[in-house]
């Protein structure tokens, strides 16, 4: 199972909130631009959340030292003292959900610890479960591969 | 998993150093070892040599000139391996940041060759405060130096008798011997050659990079000129470096953020951009396989001919296949391009390995063309099988590759024989022949020591022990200055000719590739174009080695809208990246001539070099004419209607009614006649005699009238060098 932050963008009201939780939380500041989750306005009312998935793991793939890793609760978590802070990670999120501050050394990304859900006003998010699908065992089906492969001469 | 811990290593010296911070790019000083009396000295770097020979390669050169004479061989003490870093290099936010340069007096050329090679050891000795390491000397017993940036040591230990020797287990030990533990293993790197450097002047570094997820070690190539070769003559049996603690910051660059975005820029445009243009994630430079047959480029028994109809065996979709794909497979942090590709559990068939399965490294594009169309081979696995042993023998599959060659087409002309070589059946696609020929240069025993010793040397044995027509062995033994060509064929492009040749270590493609610009496109038809290309893309290319930068993130991905610049072969937006990234880390400004400037103080450094040991006139930058048009009859007929057609057209000369042997000699003529025209206007250009010596006057206009540079010059202008 994965554990991930479910969005419900027809909920959404736009008030920041949740940014505003995570970047107090994870950087003692409230600034959108360290938010690991982000609310992008697409219309009048309407809003689109954008936060990890836990799914597809390209980063995890990418990353050059292993610093990008599933946990046992299938969520994507990044050890900074691995992190070398190249940003590949960054560049192969199809939704852009793994983030960095300029001049930072290392990227940060949605944990799904609930937080922004405790204190989202208009029940906007949740922390839920999902099955794994074949994208999200990918990675490590590919690393099993390159170990184990045979090449017949 | 290794059989050996650091401690068991008998310690013959030690030196403390103060691991320093770079700062912008630079640490200011180097690091001088002196392998014989096993003594470390650490020099300082002036504010004059940064600005006139910027770093890496620039320093390299510079040390390894001081560091000599005129007379230094290649094998004499005080030749040196010169490693230089640059001020870009160990960055990880900038795809291909992480190369080292590396120059020394070459044993197959006599002048300093410089090779660019990936893998963590550079950036890993860089951090501990080092702009460039320089080895001198040599060691009266085999000697593993372990530098570990961390702490501040150097240490020269004693390789024990049952040490490993050829580089995929003696690099995997060390890497072993030297991680504290099992977590550590990346941050060791180790440089080292192989059995087959020991015998051959051919011989290659391997530099290290431990690969986590295949769980070993992964090695790239210093691999042109003999560098590995020099290194064994030291009695180096390795270097290793250790650092752990990577970081984006670690050269304390002026505008970390600016790094930051320029890298992610470029990650994007690969991640996005890649697929529909190289494929460098998925074949690496293995992508041109088929693009090469397709323009008749692609070296097929010994550079005679462009094309097969076998090609498509040795496509790259042949080695997308047999590549482990979604790898990382950068040779160093941060690098998306990731063509660093190899062939896992691969089951030897030859060779003392027999039957081990084993990581590959490769091929890439040289390596699949030099021993696979170019030996005729077009089994994908004869070539994964003899670019493994090319590596950890420590052997350069340029080299070897195009040394092979030539020994097959000597084999089919009858030069060679199964006396003469002591068995070996070279028949054209008899790779396990040629898997031979590496074991016995691996043995120091039978053919492979003659043939080892590289196409120059063999064309004059071959003439004076088997009484070999000496033209034809001039005409196909392809080398210049005593290197091996690299694979590209260069016949129909006189721009190319000049790439390969006129240039300061001999033909190797990383100077300037103009194949397509000239030959396909048109773009340069005259001499003057062809010459401005000359000196602009030498010089701009140049610049990679002085900073720590791989190539090929440069062009081997574009922008989407490059077309639409009036120059897209220079990639202009890349090129901006460039100023950009060289100015967030160093705090110094940097235009497209500055660009050029830098380089054009260390190339011209470089050619006076050449001549300051002796070499460097316009007789050494000569082609073997199997590189500029047909050598024989076959291979005339083979291309008739073009040679035919350019005979008519471009020579003026009706080609009805003249036999096959005039239109040959014709084709000749002119050809020699153009190349010698190219000459006159590429030295014209790049500020040179016509003998292809820098003018003191140019020198001086580029900021680079040296003193001991100047006495050079002037000695050779007189005649006296």
């Amino acid at each position: 199972m994965i554990k991930y932050l479910k969005l419900h963008d027809e909920k959404c009201v736009g008030c920041m909130t949740c940014q505003a939780t995570c970047s107090r939380l994870y950087f003692k500041e409230d600034d959108p631009a360290k938010s690991r989750i982000q609310v992008f306005q697409m219309g009048l009312g309407k809003f689109h959340l954008v936060a990890c998935d836990q799914e597809c793991r390209k980063c995890v793939i990418e990353c050059p030292t292993q610093a990008i890793t599933v946990n046992a609760q299938g969520v994507v978590m990044i050890n900074k003292g691995l992190c070398v802070g190249c940003l590949a990670c960054v560049a192969v999120c199809p939704i852009g959900a793994m983030r960095y501050f300029p001049g930072d050394p290392a990227p940060f990304k949605c944990i799904a610890c609930g937080a922004c859900v405790k204190t989202c006003p208009a029940d906007a998010l949740e922390v839920a479960e999902k099955e794994e699908s074949p994208a999200s065992r990918l990675p490590f089906e590919i690393a099993e591969a390159a170990r184990k492969k045979e090449v017949h001469s | 998993m290794s059989a050996f811990k650091a401690a068991d290593f008998r310690l013959l010296g030690q030196y403390d150093f103060e691991p320093k911070s770079i700062q912008r790019g630079y640490a200011m000083r180097t690091l001088h070892l002196d392998v014989g009396t096993r003594k470390a000295t650490e020099k300082p770097v002036s504010e004059d040599m940064k600005k006139r020979f910027t770093g890496g390669k620039g320093f390299g050169l510079k040390l390894l000139w001081d560091a000599t004479k005129p007379s230094t061989k290649w094998n004499d003490p005080e030749n040196e391996i010169v490693m230089g870093m640059g001020p870009i290099g160990g960055n990880t936010n900038y795809p291909g940041s992480g190369k080292s340069l590396v120059v020394s007096l070459s044993p197959m050329t006599g002048v300093p060759i410089d090779s660019n090679v990936g893998g963590f050891f550079g950036p890993y000795f860089k951090f501990g405060g080092w702009d460039a390491l320089e080895l001198q000397g040599k060691a009266d017993v085999e000697t593993i130096i372990f530098i570990d940036s961390n702490n501040g040591t150097v240490q020269f230990f004693e390789a024990p008798a049952n040490l490993q020797q050829d580089t995929h287990l003696l690099a995997e030990e060390l890497t072993h011997a030297f991680a504290r533990d099992e977590k550590d293993l990346q941050s060791v790197s180790v440089v080292s050659a192989g059995r087959g450097a020991d015998h051959s002047p051919m011989g290659i570094l391997n530099f290290s990079l431990y690969d986590k997820r295949r769980q070993g070690i992964r090695v790239k190539q210093a691999g042109r000129g003999g560098i590995g070769t020099v290194l064994r003559d030291k009695k180096i049996r390795a270097l290793v470096c250790r650092f752990s603690g990577v970081k984006p910051d670690l050269n304390n660059a002026a505008d970390p953020a600016e790094v930051q975005r320029i890298g992610l820029k470029l990650h994007r445009e690969i991640v996005v951009n890649d697929d529909a243009q190289c494929k460098m994630r998925k074949q690496g430079t293995a992508h041109l396989m088929e693009i090469m047959n397709n323009y008749d480029l692609l070296p097929t028994k010994n550079h005679k001919y462009g094309q097969d109809p076998r090609g498509d065996e040795i496509a790259s979709w042949v080695w997308e296949k047999l590549f482990s794909q979604n790898l990382p497979d950068g040779c160093w942090y941060g690098c998306t391009m990731a063509c660093a590709h190899a062939v896992d559990h691969y089951e030897l068939q030859t060779g003392p390995y027999k039957g081990s399965k084993v990581c590959v490294d490769g091929p890439e594009y040289e390596t699949a063309a030099g021993v696979g169309s170019n030996l005729y081979v077009y089994d994908p696995l004869g070539i994964v099988e003899l670019n493994f042993y090319c590596d950890t023998y420590g052997i350069d599959t340029i080299s070897f590759g195009t040394m092979t060659s030539f020994l097959m087409e000597c084999w089919e002309l009858g030069v060679l024989n199964a006396e003469r070589t002591d068995g070996i059946d070279l028949t054209w696609g008899n790779w396990k022949g040629a898997a031979q020929i590496l074991h016995d240069m691996a043995d120091g025993k039978r053919f492979g020591v003659l043939a080892g010793k590289g196409v120059k040397f063999l064309a004059g044995y071959f003439v004076s022990e088997y009484g070999a027509d000496p033209q034809v062995m001039k005409d196909i033994a392809l080398h210049g200055k005593g290197l091996e060509q690299s694979e590209y064929i260069s016949k129909e492009s006189l721009a190319q000719q000049g790439g390969y040749y006129l240039t300061n270590k001999g033909p190797q493609h990383d100077e300037a590739w103009l194949i397509f610009m000239d030959m396909v496109n048109n773009h340069i038809p005259t001499f003057e174009k062809k010459a401005e290309a000359l000196h602009y893309f030498p010089m701009f290319r140049t610049w990679f080695g002085l900073q720590g930068l791989c190539k090929l993130p440069w062009n081997d991905v574009e922008p989407a809208d490059n077309g639409k610049h009036p120059e897209p072969n220079k990639v202009p937006e890349h090129v901006e990246n460039y100023f950009r990234l060289y100015t967030a880390i160093t705090g110094e400004p940097l235009t497209w001539d500055g660009l050029v400037r830098q380089s054009e103080r260390v190339y011209n450094f470089q050619r006076t070099f050449n001549i300051r040991q002796g070499y460097g006139h316009r007789k050494d930058d000569y082609p073997a004419y199997r590189a500029m048009g047909p050598v024989f009859e076959d291979e005339y007929l083979a291309r008739e209607e073009r040679y035919d057609r350019q005979m008519k057209e471009k020579i003026g000369i009706d080609p009805a009614g003249k036999s096959l042997a005039e239109k040959v000699k014709i084709t000749r003529d002119y050809r020699m006649s153009q190349y010698e025209s190219l000459v006159d206007a590429v030295f014209k250009r790049r500020g040179w005699t016509p003998d292809g010596c820098p003018t003191p006057e140019h020198m001086r206009e580029i900021g680079m009238d040296l003193p001991e540079v100047l006495e050079v010059l002037k000695a050779r202008m007189a005649g006296r060098i």
